[in-house]
């Protein structure tokens, strides 16, 4: 995963409220090989008619080079379904900006360079009012944590670890191999102070 | 002296590998649970040629795909090979796999305590958001996405920050109809759908006691609807007598050891949370939702609410979610028509489950169609025995093998587009059900009053002189 500290990009209001994970990407398309890409699944029911045709009047769909969506409150809730992160990086998007996340939506998003940055309610909302039903661009500095969109400046809350994160574009498994001396010293200290956390031999 | 310690500091200080200068821990886990929906963390490690570390501590369930009938002759392919490609990764590591026609198959949540699995003191990870279910057992239980499960596949770890604390004490005694599920549905609809986000959940008092460990189970699995990542019960008698005995728990000394541990799990008496919520039992009623949003939650005998009356903040959500609904702001809950019903999920498909359904159906016939999936194949049988599989056929209801079901409908139990369906499920979304389908989520019992009425209703009238 490649890192990255500065964004210029287009951003989109989707301003309704708990956009969940189901509505992010409908659980019929999770069976598909993340090769074959998950962009043409992001918020399928909301962009597609029942036949598969496109609403021309849906945000994204007017604007589909947008990378950048500046959402409503509790945004990701829902499900673990990292494909909700997939379809949203398929389909080029690089930061969603709202008031709340899914907790697990969030951590999964760190974890495929997608910032999830949290600013609250009402400049979230000014944010929205500028933008209107239109595309505006906006400049996004992880180093700084802040954000330019028309005028508006305004610094966005983030996990210090998770910024370092998406700044590295660091892999955790490569990180935590390096500690595997302390993990084995972990496991056969576990093992002796609480034999009982190992499953009982199959009767 | 020391300072006084929450469950919460307990169970991460007993994980903890490490912390990181900026405060994120490398936590050991214990127990790694995977399912069809894993394939893309089994890909990751592929990739990387890394082995799965500790196959023994890793096992793999056949449930969001499970089909519910005619299992042995799947004729959707894509199904076939989503069930197919975790038999080749469970093969390939070495994996214990609850294959369809294992008597051990369920739902993963289900398994877990009911193999003995799922133990008090444990740390437990499932690429699954109700993962929270097994903090009922006082146990470290969270949901994690693909990347992170590919990592605890890789390392039998998992990086974490510690979430804050957050304690939801429910004193006074439940009244007579009302479930561990109406508590969840009132906490959720009291603080919103994000109000525990960042925090731990530990429910306490005496309401909580009291519940049976199915119950628990049920509280503990709605607290991602609230936005809680983590959900946990502290461990008492009521706990070591559900798991003493079941395959996967301790035996002999180790038994013992167990629980003289596990009595120490409990948050110390003058521990300080971040948060606390007080809720007094008496005044909750069985409560449905009427929205799209597990927030959206409204005791049985009260009216939809008017976006023009509500707050402001809320009103666009409030309207977009009466819409797809179809219902209109000052109507009665009670009194919706339902098209259909469902019981069972990780969330209230357990035995307590369809005995209090089979309760209220009892001689009745339903006057809607629906499909009762219990949680695992062992709670199949047990229904079996006890006949409760006669009283649901004989109201009218099919009566089907076990898995995620209609809960998500990733096996092919849909609700069609624009029906109306009482649900003993966890998530009320737009579309979880099936594009377009409507959700209304209660208890199994509240499922079954629905049932029988054919529209929503007070389960209590239905429960008067039965045997619960």
């Amino acid at each position: 995963m490649a890192g990255w500290s500065q964004l210029d990009g287009m951003a989109l209001s989707l301003p309704q409220a708990n956009v969940d994970t189901d509505q992010l990407i409908p659980a019929r398309f999770m069976s598909v090989p993340r090769s074959e890409g998950y962009g043409a699944y992001l918020l399928h029911d909301m962009r597609r008619d029942a036949d598969g045709t496109l609403r021309p009047d849906f945000p994204l769909n007017r604007f589909p080079q947008a990378d950048v969506l500046v959402a409503g409150r509790n945004f990701g809730s829902g499900s673990s379904r990292e494909a909700a992160v997939y379809a949203l990086v398929d389909a080029g998007i690089r930061a969603v900006i709202a008031p709340s996340f899914g907790d697990i939506f969030a951590s999964n998003a760190v974890n495929n360079g997608l910032l999830p940055a949290r600013l609250d309610e009402a400049t979230c909302t000014r944010l929205q009012d500028a933008l209107a039903d239109g595309t505006g661009p906006v400049r996004i500095d992880l180093d700084a944590q802040r954000i330019v969109l028309d005028g508006i400046e305004a610094a966005f809350d983030l996990d210090a670890s998770w910024r370092m994160k998406l700044i590295n574009g660091w892999d955790d498994i490569d990180l935590t191999r390096n500690h595997g001396p302390q993990i084995a010293a972990y496991k056969e200290q576990r093992s002796q102070t609480a034999p009982w956390a190992w499953p009982a031999a199959a009767d | 002296m020391t300072r006084a310690r929450t469950m919460l500091d307990k169970l991460w200080a007993a994980h903890e590998v490490l912390r990181r200068e900026d405060g994120v821990s490398l936590l050991w886990v214990d127990r790694h649970l995977v399912h069809e929906g894993s394939h893309h963390a089994f890909a990751k490690i592929k990739e990387r040629g890394l082995p799965v570390a500790e196959p023994d501590l890793t096992f793999a369930v056949v449930d969001h795909y499970a089909p519910t009938r005619d299992r042995m002759r799947i004729a959707d392919p894509q199904i076939a090979r989503m069930i197919e490609t975790l038999r080749t990764n469970a093969r390939a590591h070495a994996i214990r796999l609850y294959d369809l026609d294992d008597p051990g198959q369920g739902i993963v949540h289900v398994v877990g305590p009911e193999e003995g699995l799922t133990l008090p003191g444990l740390l437990i990870n499932c690429g699954d958001s109700h993962t929270s279910t097994h903090g009922a057992f006082g146990a470290l239980a969270f949901g994690i996405g693909a990347t992170e499960v590919a990592h605890v596949l890789a390392t039998q770890t998992v990086w974490q920050r510690k979430p804050k604390s957050m304690r939801i004490t429910v004193d006074g005694e439940l009244g007579f109809g009302v479930t561990a599920k109406d508590i969840a549905l009132s906490w959720i609809a009291r603080l919103g759908t994000g109000g525990a986000q960042g925090h731990a959940v530990e429910y306490a008092g005496r309401a909580i006691r009291g519940l049976s460990m199915e119950g628990r189970m049920t509280l503990c699995n709605l607290s991602i609807e609230g936005g809680a990542r983590f959900g946990m019960v502290a461990p008492d008698q009521t706990t070591f007598d559900y798991l003493e005995g079941r395959r996967a728990a301790p035996k002999g000394t180790d038994w013992d050891r167990a629980i003289a541990d596990w009595a120490d799990l409990s948050s110390d008496p003058h521990a300080v949370f971040d948060r606390e919520i007080v809720l007094d039992a008496s005044e909750i009623a069985p409560t449905a939702t009427w929205g799209t949003s597990p927030e959206q939650a409204l005791p049985i005998n009260a009216t939809i609410p008017d976006p023009a009356t509500a707050d402001p903040a809320k009103a666009e959500a409030l309207r977009a979610a009466l819409d797809y609904m179809g219902l209109s702001a000052g109507d009665m809950l009670e009194g919706t028509p339902v098209d259909q019903v469902f019981i069972g999920s990780c969330t209230n498909g357990r035995i307590e489950d369809l005995r209090a359904a089979a309760a209220v159906l009892k001689g009745r016939k339903a006057k809607v169609p629906g499909l009762i999936s219990p949680g695992s194949a062992r709670i199949k049988a047990q229904a079996e025995a006890e006949g409760l599989d006669a009283v649901f056929t004989s109201a009218g209801l099919e009566w089907a093998a076990s898995g995620c079901s209609m809960c998500v409908g990733m096996n092919g139990d849909l609700v069609a587009e624009g029906k109306r369906c009482a649900s003993s499920t966890n998530r009320n979304f737009k579309g979880r059900q099936g594009r377009g389908a409507r959700t209304h989520l209660m208890s199994p019992a509240m499922v079954a009053a629905a049932a029988v009425a054919g529209a929503i209703t007070d389960v209590r009238p239905l429960l008067e002189g039965r045997q619960v």
